[in-house]
């Protein structure tokens, strides 16, 4: 099969989804990742190094940013002239609509934001969540290219090769800025926080979390008082925790009644349910109430220094030990992994 | 007979639950165990124009039922009871009452800002030595030429220090041959010289809402305030309760259905003896008794609306109503007994269910007090003259009429 | 201004969504506006108090399947088309776009076409930018903010890294992320008006076009896979040791 991978990338960083939709375009055949954009030379030697066989590149100053019609109107243009069987796209905001918009030139269908792809003779079957996952469903498409976008993180990225080249081919744009109808005025940042409903990930703090002996509260504080302050030192940890993975402060209610945190982070029978795909549970014993809250996270991680803790039965990885000395470090191993 | 809600009914229940569950329950158990109202509360159900859902347009109402009245106070009261019962009063005890007894010129002065939302309204009968003798009333009003001047000491009522506006009973005429024939109702600005008035605090129940205490003195009312003619007071009252325990018994059937949802969602969660406690049979009695509750709650108050919708007088329905479903959301305390050691803890909203519905058996007409009312209509012995002035029909155009 | 926001009625977010033998049931779940609709409306409202003009929703379902409609007008939309016939059922989105484009054009002057960002049964967030494709319009994409000088409609869209601001001149089609604000609760006028309102129903025949094909087929629905879970107890001799092991696991998972 002839698979063609859009590179979706942001001022010529590329997107690691990106990368997976190659892995994912290796195990059908040949892979010819598309590049779009102005001065992105440098993203053909990284669509060589993670396994695309070839490159097709446009690189234009109408392209420098993202714009639906002049991307669409040019990767419409290409596969029209070359008939790859697949196009692969990482479910970006970008790579859904490219993929939207040119399923309509093409007159073909999109299998959007798939998390497993299997090779039916020349038809590929996908599953994807509907229903916001409750459901899943398998699905085909009757006419060609077949359309997919890829759900983050649910292909595997290949190794990089470093050195690894091919076929590189320049092309031109299929739209004159002239013709473009959209322009682009800048760029902000969004100051929204991390919502708990919305999060993806959450690292949540417990009782546990006040409880370290090692920490001197300042003098003048009573008992009560040096225990707050005690969890507000311990819930610095799970937030720096939490901003190394771009996720949301969740608590148990325990933290909530102690007045450790307030009442909007807790997360349980009396709080937020929520259901993200990772859970971090820090000084957290599992009681029912807190369970029911995120038991149908994907990923649950605990950390207790009570090896019975009820958490222990729903975590997909725990640590017995002292979350201390644990959280910190893990901090530390994950901004050298993510690269921050 | 179509017992079914009309489209309309139903997108006024679900607009009204939206905003509970957007705006009021995130913050309710904050307020309630601090004991303070929910600062935005109020403004909020103006601005929606919920304080005014049944009053016509052309008096700054919404143009809505009766019925939607009820559908409103049941989603209200299912978030809590404060909200309701500012319903209560400033619609039922006040609106209601205006729009019933009240001349022109007093709907256009007093209706218009109550039904718009611009002003808080209450109703002002109890005293500290009278709840249901309500004919014992001592507050007085004597006449002195174009006013009358009030004395006297008004307690445990809702939105005394917030509202604007009151429909006050009072006694006019000490010597009339019988109690009842001397009392006379007025519509009051709460700001006249005299009036200071105060919170109550320490209350089982309802403690997110405002009950408190006004005060008289030589307080100077001019005639044009007086509602209906003198004497006519205590009438004019047992109109007010009629509205206001309306809405009593249509909130208190949101209670026994918060319970019951409530307890439906613990009851699966909880397992002891190795399932559900929901597969135990005493739980699933507890659970039938609620659902049962609510159904007849429910029915009973959509009668009493729909009567009200006809322009019949619908004292003995709302009594049946407001006694059946107060006593029911009490009962809903089951819920309480379901949820186990969690149901003792306010971390649970069901003992707030508890607490709150305790204080509706007793006030708008005590059960002992619907007892004797209902007693009265089924031994033929309560005679029921027609009223000088009755609770307009709902009548679509003219309400939604602007002019 | 000539506004129109095409809405979809889908059964309620908290709804218990089972399958058997590819039937899919929500039990007695309310059906109801998309979530995602409310806020196009809200933003296609804000546009019309603004800059004036009318605002037009358009749904594609069955003969009684009003309920999102009705709480659009309810919202404050002047009026509301149901564009029905029986052989739209099960249409892939190329096909939902091809009957909605025609229905835009059908109605003529529109200036901007709202959609909200995805539809919480398919999850597919493709409509929008393939109806603006047909219509051959700009598409500006999971907008937060809108601002309209007049001439032209710019948006901040959303995108992974921040925002992008993104104008165009009219029509344009624009569809909505939850960044916006909050949708407006319907009013009680709204309300009467909703529940008394007569809605047009346009067939195929109406549009003037035939039935779309769609190219998208399921073969198969599926219930989520239960998942049993063994915990796997990380240890070493350091906290930077059992830390480095854990990050690694947790990056193995996929789910960062």
């Amino acid at each position: 099969m002839k698979t063609w991978v859009y590179i979706d990338h942001f001022k010529g960083q590329a997107l690691p989804a990106s990368w997976e939709a190659i892995g994912a375009g290796k195990n059908l055949g040949t892979v010819t990742a598309v590049i779009f954009g102005q001065n992105v030379e440098p993203l053909a030697k990284e669509a060589f190094e993670q396994g695309a066989d070839e490159v097709l590149l446009v690189d234009d100053a109408s392209l420098l940013d993202y714009r639906a019609e002049a991307f669409c109107a040019s990767l419409s243009k290409l596969v029209a002239a070359t008939s790859p069987d697949v196009i692969l796209f990482p479910t970006t905001t970008r790579g859904r609509e490219i993929a939207a918009m040119a399923a309509i030139d093409l007159k073909t269908g999109v299998m959007v934001d798939v998390t497993a792809i299997d090779l039916q003779g020349d038809r590929i079957v996908v599953t994807r969540p509907i229903y916001a996952g409750k459901l899943f469903c398998k699905e085909t498409c009757s006419s060609n290219p077949q359309i997919v976008t890829l759900r983050g993180r649910a292909f595997l990225k290949p190794k990089a090769q470093a050195g690894r080249t091919g076929t590189l081919t320049k092309a031109s744009p299929a739209m004159g800025e002239a013709d473009i109808k959209s322009k682009v005025e800048g760029y902000s940042t969004s100051e929204s926080g991390v919502s708990l409903i919305d999060a993806n990930v959450i690292v949540s703090g417990g009782r546990g979390v006040s409880n370290n002996p090692s920490l001197i509260p300042p003098p003048g504080l009573d008992e009560k008082q040096a225990e707050i302050w005690r969890a507000q030192q311990g819930f610095t940890l799970v937030k720096n925790l939490a901003s190394t993975l771009g996720a949301a402060v969740g608590a148990s209610r325990a933290a909530v009644d102690a007045g450790y945190v307030p009442y909007s982070h807790q997360v349980g029978q009396t709080g937020k349910v929520v259901s993200p795909d990772l859970y971090i549970a820090n000084g957290i014993s599992g009681a029912i109430q807190h369970l029911a809250g995120m038991r149908t996270s994907k990923v649950i991680v605990a950390i207790n220094k009570d090896p019975d803790a009820p958490i222990f039965k729903v975590a997909r990885y725990g640590v017995v030990g002292d979350l201390f000395q644990i959280l910190p470090a893990l901090t530390k191993a994950f901004k050298q992994s993510l690269g921050k | 007979m179509d017992f079914s809600l009309s489209s309309e009914h139903q997108m006024t229940q679900r607009m009204v639950q939206t905003f509970t569950q957007k705006e009021i329950l995130p913050v309710i158990k904050e307020y309630d165990r601090k004991q303070e109202p929910i600062p935005f509360a109020l403004k909020r159900l103006g601005e929606l124009g919920i304080l005014g859902i049944c009053f016509p347009v052309r008096y700054g109402g919404q143009g809505m039922d009766f019925l939607s009245l009820g559908l409103a106070c049941e989603e209200l009261e299912a978030a809590d009871t404060s909200l309701r019962v500012a319903m209560s009063v400033h619609v039922g005890l006040c609106g209601l009452t205006l729009l019933q007894w009240g001349s022109e010129e007093q709907k256009q002065n007093f209706l218009i800002p109550l039904a718009s939302g611009k002003k808080l309204g209450c109703g002002v009968f109890t005293e500290p030595g009278m709840g249901s003798d309500v004919a014992s009333m001592l507050t007085s009003a004597k006449r002195e030429g174009n006013s009358y001047i009030l004395n006297g000491e008004k307690m445990w009522i809702s939105l005394a220090s917030k509202a604007d506006l009151a429909l006050v009973t009072v006694r006019t005429n000490p010597a009339s041959s019988r109690l009842s024939n001397g009392l006379s109702s007025f519509i009051i600005e709460l700001d006249t010289p005299g009036i200071t008035r105060g919170d109550i605090h320490g209350k089982l129940g309802v403690r997110a809402g405002s009950t408190g205490w006004i005060n008289f003195q030589d307080v100077r009312i001019p005639v044009e305030n007086r509602i209906g003619q003198e004497g006519e007071g205590f009438t004019i009252t047992m109109s007010a309760f009629d509205h206001g325990r309306y809405t009593v018994a249509s909130g208190a059937t949101g209670i026994v259905r918060a319970a019951l949802e409530a307890s439906v969602r613990y009851a699966k969660e909880r397992t002891a003896f190795g399932k559900t406690i929901a597969s135990h049979q005493l739980i699933q009695e507890k659970i039938a008794r609620m659902s049962q509750d609510y159904e007849i709650a429910r029915l009973l108050y959509l009668q009493a609306g729909w009567l009200m919708n006809q322009g019949v007088r619908s004292t003995r329905e709302t009594s049946f109503a407001k006694k059946f479903a107060t006593e029911a959301s009490f009962r809903a305390a089951d819920a309480i007994q379901i949820h186990g050691a969690y149901g003792y803890s306010d971390e649970y909203d069901v003992e707030r269910y508890f607490r709150n519905a305790r204080g509706a058996i007793i006030y708008e007409g005590s059960s002992e007090i619907q007892t004797i009312i209902q007693a009265g209509y089924a031994l033929g012995d309560r005679q029921e003259k027609p009223l000088r002035c009755e609770l307009p029909a709902y009548d679509p155009v003219l309400w939604q009429n602007c002019e | 201004m000539k506004i129109v926001a095409c809405i979809k009625q889908v059964p309620d977010s908290a709804a218990k969504v089972v399958v058997e033998n590819r039937h899919i049931s929500w039990g007695d779940a309310p059906l109801v506006i998309n979530p995602w609709d409310e806020f196009s409306v809200e933003a296609a409202l804000q546009l019309k108090e603004k800059h004036g003009g009318t605002v037009t929703v358009i749904s594609v379902g069955g003969e009684n399947e009003k309920e999102a409609i009705k709480h659009a007008l309810a919202m404050g939309a002047d009026d509301a088309i149901l564009i029905t016939d029986p052989v739209l059922t099960g249409l892939d989105t190329q096909a939902i776009a091809q009957v909605l484009a025609s229905a835009i054009q059908k109605i003529g002057g529109v200036d901007v076409a709202f959609f909200g960002r995805q539809a919480i049964d398919n999850d597919s967030g493709l409509t929008p930018s393939q109806t603006a494709r047909l219509l051959n319009w700009p598409a500006l994409t999971l907008a937060a903010v809108i601002t309209f000088d007049g001439i032209r409609l710019k948006v901040e869209r959303s995108t992974e890294e921040g925002r992008q601001a993104v104008s165009a001149n009219l029509p344009v089609v624009v569809s909505l992320v939850k960044d916006y604000g909050e949708p407006r609760y319907p009013s009680f006028m709204g309300i009467r008006k909703a529940s008394r309102a007569e809605v047009p129903a346009w067939s195929l025949a109406n549009l003037g076009i035939s039935a779309p094909a769609s190219v998208i087929s399921w073969p198969d629905i599926m219930n989520p896979p239960s998942r049993e879970v063994v915990c796997e107890i990380i240890s070493g001799s350091s906290p930077d040791e059992i830390a480095s092991v854990l990050a690694n696991k947790i990056l193995g998972e996929k789910v960062l």
